[in-house]
């Protein structure tokens, strides 16, 4: 089975700072590195990184110092986790059913190989 | 930015380009590709005012290149697939060539030979090896500063470890308000860097468009043998099965761009790419 890995990268981007906050590399209120820092660094595009930076503004989880540079939200990690537990439901769940069906796998077999 | 206008031009009788136009937006990395013998490098050669048009023209900031003015040239810097440099070293090569470009930062020079792991400054520029040369000149072009940077083939001869730092150091050095134009064959060296893409192909602008808009339109994807999808328009054996690229549907989510297949797409539904991607 593979998972969806086919983000586009400035999705790929965002994923990867939000890593980044989840694991405190960056903390609440603490300033991330710059647009051209992140595309040096990753060797993309700085209209690529833009994007990313949107991408994490408008979720709320970083915000704007104007002048200053961008800073990690004080409700990042949950909004972080929100994000990411529907994006479970919603595409990862689905094909873990779909090969469960295929293979034949109930419910409580997977549940029984999870408490093990 | 820069902009084509019903651009003709030959070699001979037979014509190149026959009203061609196209716009080069700005702030952005372009990627111009094409077969060989397409006409990529002659495009180039018109957009920087080295060839003449026969008919048509190409304003760069509102003025027509090919009247070479000195505000035109001091303000766009084009690195050609093969060049040579002089018998000097860097540093003197700087101190000539540095003020035809009102923006040069030296600064910046330094910057980009670091990030080609560099110290040739004072080494004479004919005792270094065609890779060596490419990435002094590269270097160089990007301290320009200027509003267009054009580059044929910047990552042809280039060791390993340098293409990595090739893009690193555009990333670094680009500001907002410069455009680079690329024509490469190498597009993985430069895929993750564009967000413009142009495609010549028969002597005619086959694609213009952005990067963002080949994503919303089109699928790139792996997919298992049996489950192969009978409307790709292209597709190639992979690992998993099969590569291929689809017509987006509005329910997927739209992913990463592959130029390769893009290409090879573009090349074998000409009308279908041109119709997915016309402009309003």
């Amino acid at each position: 089975m593979e998972f969806k890995d086919n983000k586009p990268i400035y999705m790929q981007i965002a994923s990867r700072i939000c890593d980044e906050i989840l694991t405190q590399t960056y903390k609440v209120d603490e300033r991330i590195p710059s647009v051209r820092e992140y595309a040096a660094n990753l060797e993309v595009n700085t209209n690529t990184v833009v994007r990313s930076f949107d991408y994490l503004q408008t979720n709320g989880i970083i915000y704007n110092k104007r002048g200053m540079g961008f800073y990690v939200a004080e409700e990042a990690s949950k909004i972080i986790m929100d994000i990411r537990k529907t994006a479970f439901v919603n595409d990862v769940l689905p094909e873990v059913f779909a090969e469960m069906k295929i293979l034949g796998i109930s419910i409580d077999e997977v549940v029984q190989l999870w408490n093990k | 930015m820069l902009t084509v206008n019903n651009l003709t031009f030959s070699y001979g009788k037979k014509p190149l380009f026959e009203n061609l136009s196209l716009e080069i937006p700005e702030g952005s990395i372009c990627g111009l590709l094409g077969l060989n013998g397409a006409g990529k490098s002659t495009l180039l050669y018109l957009m920087s005012g080295l060839l003449f048009p026969r008919d048509g023209e190409v304003l760069f900031n509102d003025v027509d290149v090919a009247k070479r003015l000195p505000s035109t040239l001091g303000n766009m810097f084009i690195v050609p697939e093969e060049f040579e440099l002089p018998s000097m070293t860097l540093a003197n090569y700087m101190k000539i060539n540095a003020p035809f470009y009102p923006k040069f930062d030296s600064e910046k020079l330094r910057r980009c030979l670091e990030a080609f792991d560099m110290k040739i400054m004072d080494v004479n520029l004919q005792t270094l090896s065609m890779g060596q040369k490419k990435k002094a000149f590269l270097s160089f072009a990007l301290a320009t500063n200027v509003d267009l940077l054009i580059m044929d083939e910047p990552t042809n001869g280039l060791d390993i470890p340098s293409k990595s730092q090739f893009r690193k150091a555009v990333a670094q050095s680009m500001t907002d308000s410069q455009t680079i134009l690329i024509s490469t064959h190498q597009i993985r060296d430069i895929e993750s860097m564009l967000d413009h893409l142009i495609m010549l192909d028969q002597s005619e602008v086959l694609l213009d468009c952005r990067v963002a808009d080949v994503t919303d339109k089109l699928t790139f994807a792996n997919y298992p043998m049996s489950q192969t999808p009978t409307d790709a328009l292209f597709t190639q054996p992979s690992a998993l099965g099969c590569q291929a690229v689809t017509v987006r549907n509005d329910d997927e989510e739209s992913g990463e761009i592959n130029v390769e297949m893009l290409f090879n797409a573009a090349l074998a539904h000409r009308d279908k790419i041109r119709s997915l991607f016309a402009k309003k």
